[in-house]
């Protein structure tokens, strides 16, 4: 049993250093999906409004989000900024800024999508009985909004989490950056130690993702209307 | 004091020598990207009609496979078959590693868009060719498909935008992609601005157009739906 790489796992902490690891990256995705859904919502309502030029300004930025590929922005972010604003941002700060602006544009097309999805006859009857605007808005459009944004936005909150796996390529010690470390330390006296730290980030990854899919397809048939 | 930066001062000669190297990167990127997004739509129709047949045992299977390859990220996945699989004496190029993860993460979001397809064809089609006598495979090639495939076509469009994007984390597998080349000359020569804009035209060049062609398709394929009308 002693070439058995999985005992590597059971060295000293290093089973809880891979959970310290990909908490590090969950904070982030935490951070950012706040962010994203707070600014995301602005977005949406902003994006429904009349203002021709607003909404162009709009789509440039939703086309812009949805061509680049986050790790482009990151770079981006990371390498641009510390040369062009003299700012010495951190890894993590230039992630959560790059993940932010991206989770607000796909929150934006998300809340824009359930805002327009709700029939007309919905808030005209609302007005026909006499309610006020904020009423409408409060008693008829929230309500339906969100039972529509529930689903999707949990489904985003996992890709955030996956997305942000992206971050250990600009330095931030996260999950697979401990990994490297765990699988360095034990180089000769566990030499199949790779396989067994990836196959363990592969399924850590997976044990966090997987609630949110079964959250977010009970939740889709669940608020069917 | 801060200083400021003249943001006009681009090295011109830097981009034109270099611009080459970024093209090659773009061929390499669009060649796997097209093996990887035809062989994701092959696994993601083969399990979508595995799981509109509901095969027994093999449906299972295949739910295992999305769940776990929607819910983990790609890059851990390339860092397991790149690093991890060799350790069992699977040794597999850089570019069969990037194509085999593509094509992992790319088939269960496939399969998802073509059921999602498969789901809207209604009853009333499958059942009128059946009792039109057509066998199963024939109701499956010449009914359900082709009214499928058009229905989930901007799901399709979506994904395919989504693979090309994803390819951007092939450097980690030593892949010379367009990330790699960038990261190689701000290494080198610590042409940071230019690197970074030449990085950004390329995928703006490589995938606006794909973007654009998309939109139009979907918006012409918006008028092939039969048999739902009010398509809207």
């Amino acid at each position: 049993m002693q070439d058995l790489g999985i005992q590597v796992l059971f060295r000293g902490t290093n089973f809880l250093r891979l959970w310290q690891g990909l908490w590090v990256s969950l904070q982030i995705a935490a951070i950012s999906m706040l962010f994203s859904v707070i600014l995301g919502i602005f977005l949406g309502m902003i994006m429904t409004g009349k203002n021709r030029i607003v909404r162009l300004l709009c789509r440039i930025y939703l086309e812009t989000v949805r061509i680049m590929p986050q790790l482009v922005l990151l770079f981006l972010v990371y390498f641009g900024t510390a040369k062009h604003f003299g700012l010495d941002l951190s890894s993590e700060v230039s992630a959560v800024i790059v993940f932010t602006f991206w989770g607000t544009a796909e929150m934006g097309d998300l809340v824009r999508s359930a805002f327009l999805s709700i029939p007309s006859h919905q808030y005209e009857s609302g007005y026909a009985l006499g309610l006020q605007k904020w009423q409408v808005f409060f008693h008829i459009m929230i309500p339906q909004t969100v039972r529509r944004l529930l689903p999707s936005s949990v489904n985003l909150l996992s890709r955030m989490i996956k997305t942000t796996s992206l971050v250990v390529l600009i330095g931030v010690v996260e999950v697979v950056k401990v990994g490297k470390q765990i699988i360095d330390a034990a180089r000769y006296d566990v030499p199949t130690s790779a396989l067994w730290v990836y196959g363990t980030i592969f399924f850590m990854y997976f044990l966090i993702c997987f609630p949110f899919s079964i959250a977010s397809s009970y939740l889709e048939k669940r608020l069917k209307d | 004091m801060r200083k400021v930066r003249d943001f006009s001062l681009m090295d011109l000669e830097f981009i034109l020598e270099f611009s080459p190297m970024y093209l090659e990167a773009a061929m390499l990127t669009i060649r796997i990207a097209l093996i990887g997004i035809v062989a994701s739509f092959i696994t993601g129709l083969f399990c979508s009609i595995v799981k509109y047949l509901k095969i027994p045992v093999l449906v299972q299977f295949i739910n295992l496979y999305i769940e776990l390859s929607r819910n983990t990220p790609l890059l851990i996945q390339l860092f397991f078959l790149y690093f991890g699989l060799p350790k069992i004496g699977i040794l597999l190029s850089s570019e069969s590693c990037a194509i085999i993860g593509l094509t992992f993460l790319g088939g269960s979001y496939m399969a998802e868009a073509l059921r999602t397809g498969i789901d809207q064809v209604t009853k009333i089609q499958t059942e009128s060719a059946f009792s039109l006598g057509m066998k199963k495979s024939q109701v499956i090639r010449y009914i359900i498909l082709p009214q499928a495939f058009t229905t989930s076509i901007p799901a399709l469009c979506a994904n395919m935008i989504f693979l090309i994007k994803e390819t951007s984390v092939f450097s980690v597998v030593a892949l010379a992609d367009l990330m790699y080349v960038a990261k190689d000359l701000i290494g080198i020569y610590y042409k940071t601005d230019e690197a970074l804009l030449m990085l950004v035209l390329s995928y703006l060049l490589l995938l606006l157009p794909i973007s654009v062609i998309c939109s139009m398709v979907e918006r012409r394929m918006r008028y092939a739906g039969f048999g739902n009308t009010g398509t809207v």
